[in-house]
C-alpha cells in the first residue's frame, strides 16, 4: 500500500536561515502521525510545505502517490487541516462558517449534514451564534468541523491543543481517536503536548533544527518495557569509551555533552551498576526515564531541555 | 472561479464596513442636494458671475443634470478612499484574521483566488458607482427637473441641449468606474504586501495624493511622467461634458471635444488595471503564507 504522505529531502531556507533541512518520512494510511519538535524546529514550515502554503527550497511532496506540485487541487480535496490558530470569520456564524468552507472544497452538503457535523464536534447548539462569541476551544472544535466537512482521509492539525483548557485537551484528543480509529482517517498532529502524543501517536517523527532525528512507531520508541537511563560521570568521555567496548555498547543512545543515555530493561539496571563499580567508573548521578517527554528530551538539542533532563 | 467570486461577493456584504461607503455617499449626496435646493440660483449666479455681461441665459439652470456635475465632481475625489477600504482589505484582512492560510488550502489556484478577490472588488467599486447614479442622477432628476445643461470650463461655457445631456452622463459614469478600477486595482496591489488593512489604504491614499500633485503641477519637470500618471486620467470623464462646436459657434449634438483624449485615458487605465493585476498575481503565486 502507498504512503499517504512522502517526503524526501525536503528543505526549505529562508534567506539565511534553514528552516527544514534535508527532511525525509513517510505517513502511513492510518497512522495518528505524531510530529514532534521544540519550538522553531521546523514542524510548522514542514507542515505548511505539505499543504502548499510554502514553496520548498528543494526536495520532492507526494501524497496520495500524486506530487504535490502537478496534483495541488487533487491532493487539497483529499486533505483538511488546521494551522496553528483556527481563524474562522468571525462576523459569520459556525453554520455559515462551514457552509462557506464546504463550497470552497466543492463539496456540495445538505443542512442536516451540516449540523451533523457542528453536531460532531459539540457546536449544534451554537451553529448560528457569530464565531466572534465564542470560546478558544469552540474556535478550535468549529477549525476541526471545517477540516473535515468535505470528508478528506488526510487531516492535518498543527498544535491543536494550544490555547485550550485541560477539558478542551481531552475533547481534541478523544475526536483524534475517533477520527482514527471510527472514521480510519489518517492524522498528521502536531504538538508540543508530549503527553497528548503519547496517548494518540502510532508513529513518531521527531526533527530538531529541521533535521529529523528519530523517526519510528511509538511501541519501538517508548516500549514502556525498556527504560531511559541517564547517567553522569566523573568523566564521561572516558565512561563513553568504556561502555562501548562493553556488553552496554548496543544500549547507548545518542549522547550529549552532559550525560550518557542508554537504553535498558529496568531488570538490568543493578547489573549496569555493578559494572560501573567494577571498572571503577565515578558515578555521579544514575536516573531511569521513561516517558516519551524524556525520550524528547533526550533526542533534541536545548538549553532548557538539558536542564530539564537533568533536573 | 464563479463559485469564489461569489464567495467572495458574499464575504464583503456580510461585513458591516462594507456599507460604511454606501451610508458616507448617501449622506454627501443628500447634503449637497439640500444645499443647492435652498441656495441653487445663489450659487449658479455665483459661478457665471464673469458670464452675466456677454451671455443670457435662461430656464432651469439648477437642474438634475447640474446637481449630478457638482455631485460627481465633488465626490470621484473621496471614492477612492472608500474603495481602498474595501480593495485594500481583500487580502492583508484575511492575512490579519488568519484566514489567508486557511484558503489557500483548499483546491483551487492561488491565480484563481486572486481573480476572485479582484473580481469582488470591481463589483464593490460598480455598485458603489451605480448608487452614486442613483441618487445622483435618479434622484437630482427627480427633485431638481430637466433642463439644458449649463457647465462652466476654464475659458469658457458649455452649453449642453437637453437630449443630448443623458448618454453622456452614461458615458461619464462608465469611465469613472474605469478610473475606480484602477484605485480598486492599486489598493488590491499593495494589499497582498501588508497583514493588515490599515496600511495599504492609507498607501492607496498616499499615492493618489501625491500622483495628483504631480500631475496638476504645471512644472516642466513633472512634464513628462505626467501623462503616464494613472491619476492625470481620473478626470477625464469631464471630456463627455465638453462639446464641439460649429462654424456658428453651436454646440453639436452627440459629440464630444475631444474623444481621443478619452480613448487615451481609457487605455492607459487599463493598462495601468493589467499591470497591477498583474504583479499581483505574479507575486502572489510565489509568496510563502507565514502569517
Amino acid at each position: 500500500m502507498q504512503p499517504i504522505i512522502k517526503v524526501n529531502s525536503l528543505t526549505k531556507k529562508f534567506g539565511n536561515l534553514t528552516a527544514v533541512n534535508g527532511l525525509s518520512f513517510t505517513v502511513e494510511q492510518g497512522d495518528v502521525y505524531g510530529f514532534l519538535g521544540q519550538n522553531g524546529a521546523g514542524k510548522s514550515t514542514t507542515i505548511r510545505m505539505l499543504l502548499t502554503l510554502i514553496e520548498p527550497t528543494e526536495g520532492n511532496i507526494e501524497l496520495f502517490g500524486l506530487n504535490l506540485k502537478t496534483h495541488r487541487k487533487e491532493i487539497l480535496q483529499q486533505a483538511g487541516a488546521v494551522i496553528e490558530k483556527p481563524d474562522v470569520y468571525k462576523y459569520l456564524s459556525a453554520y455559515d462558517n462551514l457552509k462557506l468552507f464546504a463550497k470552497l472544497s466543492n463539496t456540495v452538503v445538505s443542512n442536516a449534514r451540516l449540523m451533523e457535523q457542528l453536531d460532531m464536534v459539540g457546536l449544534a447548539e451554537r451553529a448560528h451564534d457569530k464565531v466572534k462569541t465564542f470560546s478558544q476551544g469552540m474556535k478550535q472544535r468549529l477549525g476541526i468541523g471545517i477540516a473535515l466537512i468535505h470528508n478528506p482521509q488526510l487531516i492535518v492539525l498543527d498544535e491543536p491543543t494550544n490555547g485550550l483548557d485541560p477539558q478542551g485537551i481531552a475533547d481534541i484528543r478523544n475526536l483524534i481517536l475517533h477520527l482514527s480509529r471510527e472514521m480510519k482517517k489518517t492524522v498528521l498532529v502536531s504538538s508540543h503536548l508530549l503527553s497528548e502524543i503519547e496517548q494518540i501517536a502510532t508513529r513518531v517523527l521527531i526533527i530538531d533544527k529541521g533535521r529529523k532525528l528519530v523517526e519510528g512507531s511509538a511501541v519501538e520508541l517508548f516500549d514502556p518495557s525498556q527504560t531511559l537511563v541517564a547517567m553522569d560521570t566523573t568523566d564521561n568521555h572516558s565512561t563513553l569509551e568504556q561502555l562501548k567496548q562493553s556488553q552496554w555498547g548496543s544500549a547507548l543512545q545518542q549522547q550529549r555533552d552532559t550525560h550518557i543515555v542508554l537504553k535498558l530493561k529496568r531488570e538490568d539496571i543493578p547489573e549496569l551498576h555493578k559494572w560501573l563499580v567494577q571498572n571503577n567508573i565515578a558515578v555521579i548521578s544514575l536516573q531511569p526515564r521513561h516517558s516519551l517527554e524524556d525520550y524528547f528530551l533526550q533526542v533534541t538539542s536545548g538549553k532548557q531541555h538539558v536542564e530539564a533532563f537533568s533536573n | 472561479m464563479w463559485k469564489l467570486f461569489q464567495i467572495e461577493v458574499y464575504k464583503i456584504f456580510r461585513r458591516p464596513r462594507t456599507y460604511i461607503a454606501f451610508a458616507a455617499i448617501t449622506a454627501l449626496i443628500v447634503i449637497v442636494q439640500l444645499g443647492l435646493k435652498s441656495d441653487g440660483k445663489e450659487y449658479a449666479e455665483f459661478i457665471m458671475s464673469d458670464l452675466k455681461n456677454s451671455i443670457d441665459v435662461e430656464g432651469n439652470i439648477v437642474n438634475g443634470y447640474f446637481v449630478c456635475y457638482v455631485v460627481l465632481q465633488l465626490l470621484l475625489i473621496h471614492v477612492p478612499l472608500l474603495i481602498a477600504l474595501i480593495a485594500g482589505d481583500m487580502i492583508s484582512g484575511e492575512s490579519n484574521a488568519g484566514t489567508l492560510r486557511l484558503l489557500l488550502t483548499k483546491p483551487f489556484s492561488r491565480t484563481q483566488f486572486i481573480f476572485a478577490k479582484f473580481f469582488a472588488s470591481v463589483f464593490y467599486t460598480l455598485l458603489l458607482l451605480v448608487w452614486i447614479a442613483i441618487l445622483a442622477l435618479f434622484v437630482s432628476i427627480l427633485i431638481f427637473g430637466t433642463d439644458d445643461m449649463f457647465i462652466m470650463k476654464t475659458q469658457y461655457a458649455v452649453q449642453i441641449e437637453n437630449g443630448d445631456v443623458f448618454w453622456r452622463y452614461v458615458g461619464a459614469f462608465c469611465f469613472a468606474a474605469l478610473a475606480m478600477t484602477t484605485v480598486a486595482a492599486l489598493a488590491f496591489f499593495l494589499s497582498q504586501f501588508a497583514e493588515n488593512s490599515i496600511g495599504p489604504i492609507v498607501a492607496t491614499m498616499s499615492v493618489i495624493i501625491v500622483f495628483t500633485i504631480l500631475s496638476t503641477m504645471s512644472l516642466p519637470i513633472f512634464a513628462k511622467i505626467r501623462p503616464w500618471l494613472f491619476t492625470t486620467h481620473m478626470v477625464t470623464w469631464k471630456e463627455f461634458f465638453d462639446v464641439k462646436v460649429n462654424d456658428a459657434n453651436e454646440s453639436i449634438r452627440g459629440t464630444v471635444q475631444h474623444p481621443e483624449r478619452l480613448i487615451r485615458s481609457a487605455l492607459i487605465l487599463t493598462g495601468h488595471i493589467i499591470i497591477f493585476l498583474g504583479v499581483t498575481v505574479g507575486v502572489f503565486k510565489r509568496k510563502d503564507i507565514l502569517s
